[in-house]
């Protein structure tokens, strides 16, 4: 079905991006105003698309919308058109919703900044494009969307460019970005190579008539695009310093929406993915070590962001050890996906909250006891860490335990790792999560005097609220008759299978309890009942150390890629200045040299050139002579 | 007898005498013109180098070029060299010292090779090789020999130099011509200026030389009335050579103090 | 006496001039010399003439004076031309190429 009204989504924000960017200081006072109804409108399209959608019979719910011509050569023929299919509404709610809540909440959080229309225009350029990521029919257009989040990303992480490490966190994203999205040109590439095309109807239909090795390539191509993109192993490095950006960012981009679009590549790409084992196995092993690895930091960072995101890469982890299942754990990976767009979004929001009333601090070790002091924010954060660990019934306990069960009953050895692991990762999150609230809310203050903690303003807590209900019933919404999934399925195909089932979900869920009680226990014994430093401990394990420094990614990224490559292009510019520009100057000084010798023949006395004509003649008549006699 | 001595590939001995007085003196001459410091010498010794070569025409049966040689060179274009000598300046003279570092010697070393060379190839080619002489060529007179050979075999030469020599004097022309860079001021021009000038005293034209003098030379500065030398009534030229005579003598107020 | 010693007065007046060319700096000595050069060669021109019998060398003689008219008329305008805008005769003072 076509739809004239999906252009709507994307061109209310860019239009808010434009008009707020265009128009300089005077829209300083209405600019915030603006952006957010701006968000608003795309939002109220988006709901009554969904409302179109859910309308319509279930095989006929896609909407499509051809906007122009944007390519055509020769058989290569790309229209700029849009898609809204079952897949692409679930995260145009999720962006416009989400993202509208944000633009109300940093109405207040950036009240104080000079800068502050400027943030609502990169905003609402971030939701623009993140739609246009989600909406487009074809991978080509689904890259523009790619980059113009890349671009949303690098521009709002250094947002307060002043400072030169924010600068440099943003231009680290940027670069890391730049990795994947070489990986996502390649795969667009290969895809136009074997299949000749690149919308996703027609890589669907012809995928089968490629070869396993090529779409093996598209699909690892692929995969390196949503490492990129979503901070996974090995190019997750830059997601901890993404949170130099303002908070509301962190939530949205590097929490909610953004960090999640490599999900959505896998899952949209279910078609390649399901015909190449080998990628998929891939995605999902990259999954499992990143979720673990995400957790694993998360236990020994002490700024509540930078924990916060250490906690966003395993979660996203477990979305992607989801998609990399197969087709019974893609809607288990969207499900996960949006419950933990409203989670970690609200506490994000809470982390913000609680910066606001603490002069910015961020250093947990320096909060305590301040559920007091921010009755609201404790609340909401306090429901959101309860979806996270997977309490039921709240809304991490329905996605998450079903992930671990789609991975135990993968079958096999690979089964066993997979959902071992991601057990492991969920005792791991109940642990780091339950440090987090109790460094922040409980125990005694650690602050100094200066500090003056006060409840955020009712523009900064409603959206709290609002995503705090969303974390304690979307997970029960979603599972409710198979809600998601069923609506789902037209897209993924989702077949449930319980055949060869390992372990049935009482079981894991109940192990999954177990072992999340054991990581809260834990973690009371550690922090609540014994005294926190205010400042962390420097006798810690090797391990402990490796883990305060991201596991030492960055160490093994400038030694493994900067180094060799700083002196690749020292030595490079040596073989230039040396041998290139050696040979040209060479050639400059010879004929210099030789130049200034000849010179030295020409005085510009009319009489030394009859003197060499003089010798010309001797030199001839001499000849004549030799020849003669 | 001339002759019979030609065809033995010997002259006789007035040709000879004449020729071992004026080729060592020709030669001698060469190396004083080289010599010198002023050119009017140079080229005195240069118009005598000619004659001498003339006089060698003449006695080598070329009576027509001998007399062209002293006509044209001797006559038109050494004229002219002394002609221009007087116009770049007969004064001009120049310092013999070398300023190209090397170049004299080198100079003298390399001609010095290069007529040895000319020396032993024009022996090489002459020794031993018979006379000819120009008695059976000038049998009907040199100049109707040479004007038959310029106007047949080569008369198209003869047009050609004829052309070039014509092109040549056009060419004189054109580089001796003065190109006026300002238009000349016209008499309105010089009148204008002439009132508009500092003085107005200028209006009324110059005075001329000697007038209420006691002398009436073109080279005596006029009195004014107050009885002051006036320097505007003498040409410049005459001024820079410094062939102004004071006036102060023939002042009439200095005769009537004289007289009384 | 041998017509052949023409020949060396000549090989030695055009070696004089030659070295006259190339050591004096006043143009117009130095175009005398040029000419004691070309006078030379017409006397060479003369004697072969001679020694071989036919008018032709004096032709060529003859010609060589034309020539040598037209060069003298051309060569004395410039040199008239360059005292003119540089007060100097000397062959030293136009090396304008070198500067």
């Amino acid at each position: 079905m076509t739809s004239n009204s999906l252009v709507y989504l994307i061109a209310l924000p860019l239009f808010g991006a434009a008009v707020l960017l265009l128009s300089g200081r005077r829209s300083d006072r209405w600019g915030h105003i603006f952006g957010t109804l701006m968000s608003a409108g795309s939002f109220a399209v988006g709901v009554s698309l969904f409302l179109k959608m859910l309308g319509n019979p279930t095989g006929e719910r896609a909407l499509t919308q051809k906007l122009f011509s944007w390519i055509s050569v020769g058989s290569f023929q790309v229209d700029a058109g849009l898609l809204a299919d079952q897949l692409s509404i679930c995260f145009v709610l999720l962006i416009t919703g989400v993202g509208t809540l944000i633009h109300v909440y940093s109405i207040a959080y950036m009240s104080h900044d000079l800068d502050r229309r400027r943030f609502f225009a990169y905003l609402n350029f971030f939701i623009a494009a993140m739609l246009l990521l989600v909406l487009g029919d074809s991978y080509l257009n689904l890259y523009v969307g790619w980059e113009g989040v890349g671009l949303a990303s690098y521009l709002l992480i250094g947002f307060w460019n002043q400072k030169p490490t924010y600068a440099t966190a943003a231009k680290k994203a940027f670069v890391a970005n730049r990795v994947g999205d070489m990986g996502l040109s390649l795969a667009i590439m290969i895809a136009f190579a074997t299949l000749g095309t690149v919308s996703f109807q027609g890589v669907k239909e012809h995928a089968s008539q490629a070869s396993t090795g090529s779409l093996t390539a598209i699909g690892i191509m692929l995969l390196v695009a949503a490492t990129g993109k979503s901070a996974q192993f090995p190019l997750q490095a830059w997601l901890g310093d993404a949170m130099a950006g303002p908070t509301p960012v962190s939530a949205l981009i590097h929490a909610a929406t953004m960090v999640t679009a490599g999900v959505y590549l896998i899952t949209r790409s279910n078609f390649i993915f399901d015909l190449a084992p080998t990628a998929q196995l891939a995605v999902a092993i990259i999954g499992a070590i990143t979720l673990l690895f995400g957790a694993i930091i998360g236990m020994a960072k002490d700024d509540i962001k930078k924990a916060l995101a250490a906690s966003t890469m395993s979660q996203i982890g477990y979305m992607v050890l989801g998609a990399g299942l197969g087709p019974a754990g893609y809607a288990f990976a969207i499900m996960h996906l949006l419950t933990h767009g409203f989670f970690k979004a609200g506490m994000f929001l809470g982390a913000g909250s609680v910066m606001h009333g603490m002069n910015d601090e961020v250093n947990m070790r320096r909060y305590g006891g301040l559920r007091k002091f921010m009755p609201i924010t404790f609340a909401t954060f306090g429901l959101g860490y309860l979806a996270i660990i997977g309490v039921p019934p709240f809304a991490g306990f329905y996605s998450k335990d079903k992930i671990i069960e789609v991975a135990f009953n993968a079958g096999g050895v690979k089964g066993i790792a997979l959902g071992t692991a991601a057990l492991l990762g969920a005792m791991i999150t109940a642990f780091y999560m339950t440090r987090v609230v109790i460094l922040t809310f409980a125990g005694s203050k650690r602050w100094d005097d200066k500090a003056h903690p006060h409840e955020s303003p009712f523009l900064m807590w409603a959206p709290m609220v609002l995503l705090a209900l969303g974390s304690v019933a979307s997970g029960f919404f979603f599972t409710h008759g198979n809600s998601l999934r069923n609506w789902l399925a037209p897209v993924v195909e989702a077949t449930p299978s319980h055949e060869g089932e390992l372990l049935s979900p009482a079981v894991v869920s109940i192990l999954a309890l177990v072992l999340v009680a054991i990581g809260v226990g834990y973690a009371i014994i550690k922090y609540l009942l014994n005294e926190v430093p205010q400042v962390a401990p420097a006798d810690v394990t090797v391990f402990t150390k490796a883990a305060r420094k991201d596991l030492l990614q960055d160490n093994f990224n400038e030694a493994v890629f900067m180094r060799p490559g700083q002196s690749l292009t020292r030595g490079l510019q040596v073989a230039d200045t040396k041998l290139i520009d050696g040979a040209v100057h060479g050639i400059a000084r010879l004929a210099i040299g030789s130049g200034n010798l000849l010179r030295k023949t020409q005085t510009g006395f009319v009489r030394s050139y009859a003197m060499w004509i003089l010798a010309g003649a001797i030199a001839l008549v001499a000849t004549i002579w030799v020849v003669t006699l | 007898m001339i002759h019979q001595a030609l065809a033995m590939g010997h002259t006789q001995t007035p040709e000879a005498v004449l020729f071992w007085v004026l080729g060592p003196l020709a030669v001698l001459s060469a190396l004083a013109m080289l010599m010198v410091k002023k050119a009017v010498h140079s080229a005195i010794l240069l118009a005598w180098i000619m004659i001498t070569l003339a006089i060698f025409y003449i006695a080598q049966d070329a009576a027509f070029l001998g007399i062209v040689q002293v006509v044209v060179y001797t006559g038109a274009v050494m004229m002219l060299f002394l002609f221009i000598l007087m116009l770049v300046g007969v004064e001009s003279s120049e310092s013999l010292t070398e300023t190209i570092k090397g170049l004299r010697p080198i100079a003298i070393v390399a001609a010095l090779g290069f007529g040895g060379l000319l020396v032993s190839l024009i022996g090489h080619a002459t020794i031993g090789r018979a006379y000819v002489g120009l008695v059976d060529a000038n049998a009907g007179g040199n100049v109707q020999a040479l004007a038959g050979l310029l106007f047949s075999k080569y008369v198209w030469a003869f047009e050609v130099v004829s052309a070039l020599l014509i092109t040549a004097a056009l060419g004189a022309m054109v580089l001796a011509h003065n190109h006026r860079l300002i238009q000349r001021p016209t008499q309105r021009d010089l009148a204008t200026a002439r009132f508009r000038g500092t003085s107005l005293a200028r209006a009324a034209g110059l005075p001329g030389p000697g007038v209420y003098a006691l002398h009436n030379a073109v080279d005596v500065p006029a009195l004014l009335p107050d009885g002051t030398p006036s320097q505007a009534s003498i040409s410049a030229t005459l001024k820079a050579r410094g062939d102004v005579i004071d006036s102060r003598p023939f002042q009439l107020s200095a005769i009537e103090n004289e007289e009384e | 006496m041998n017509p052949a010693n023409y020949l060396y007065v000549s090989a030695l007046l055009f070696t004089i001039g030659a070295i006259g060319v190339v050591v004096r700096r006043n143009a117009i000595v130095v175009f005398m010399c040029v000419e004691l050069m070309l006078n030379a060669c017409n006397l060479a021109f003369v004697t072969f003439a001679r020694i071989n019998g036919n008018l032709d060398g004096q032709v060529v003689a003859f010609f060589t004076m034309v020539v040598a008219a037209c060069e003298v008329v051309v060569g004395l305008a410039i040199i008239v031309t360059i005292y003119r805008s540089r007060r100097s005769a000397s062959v030293d003072d136009a090396s304008l190429l070198k500067r």
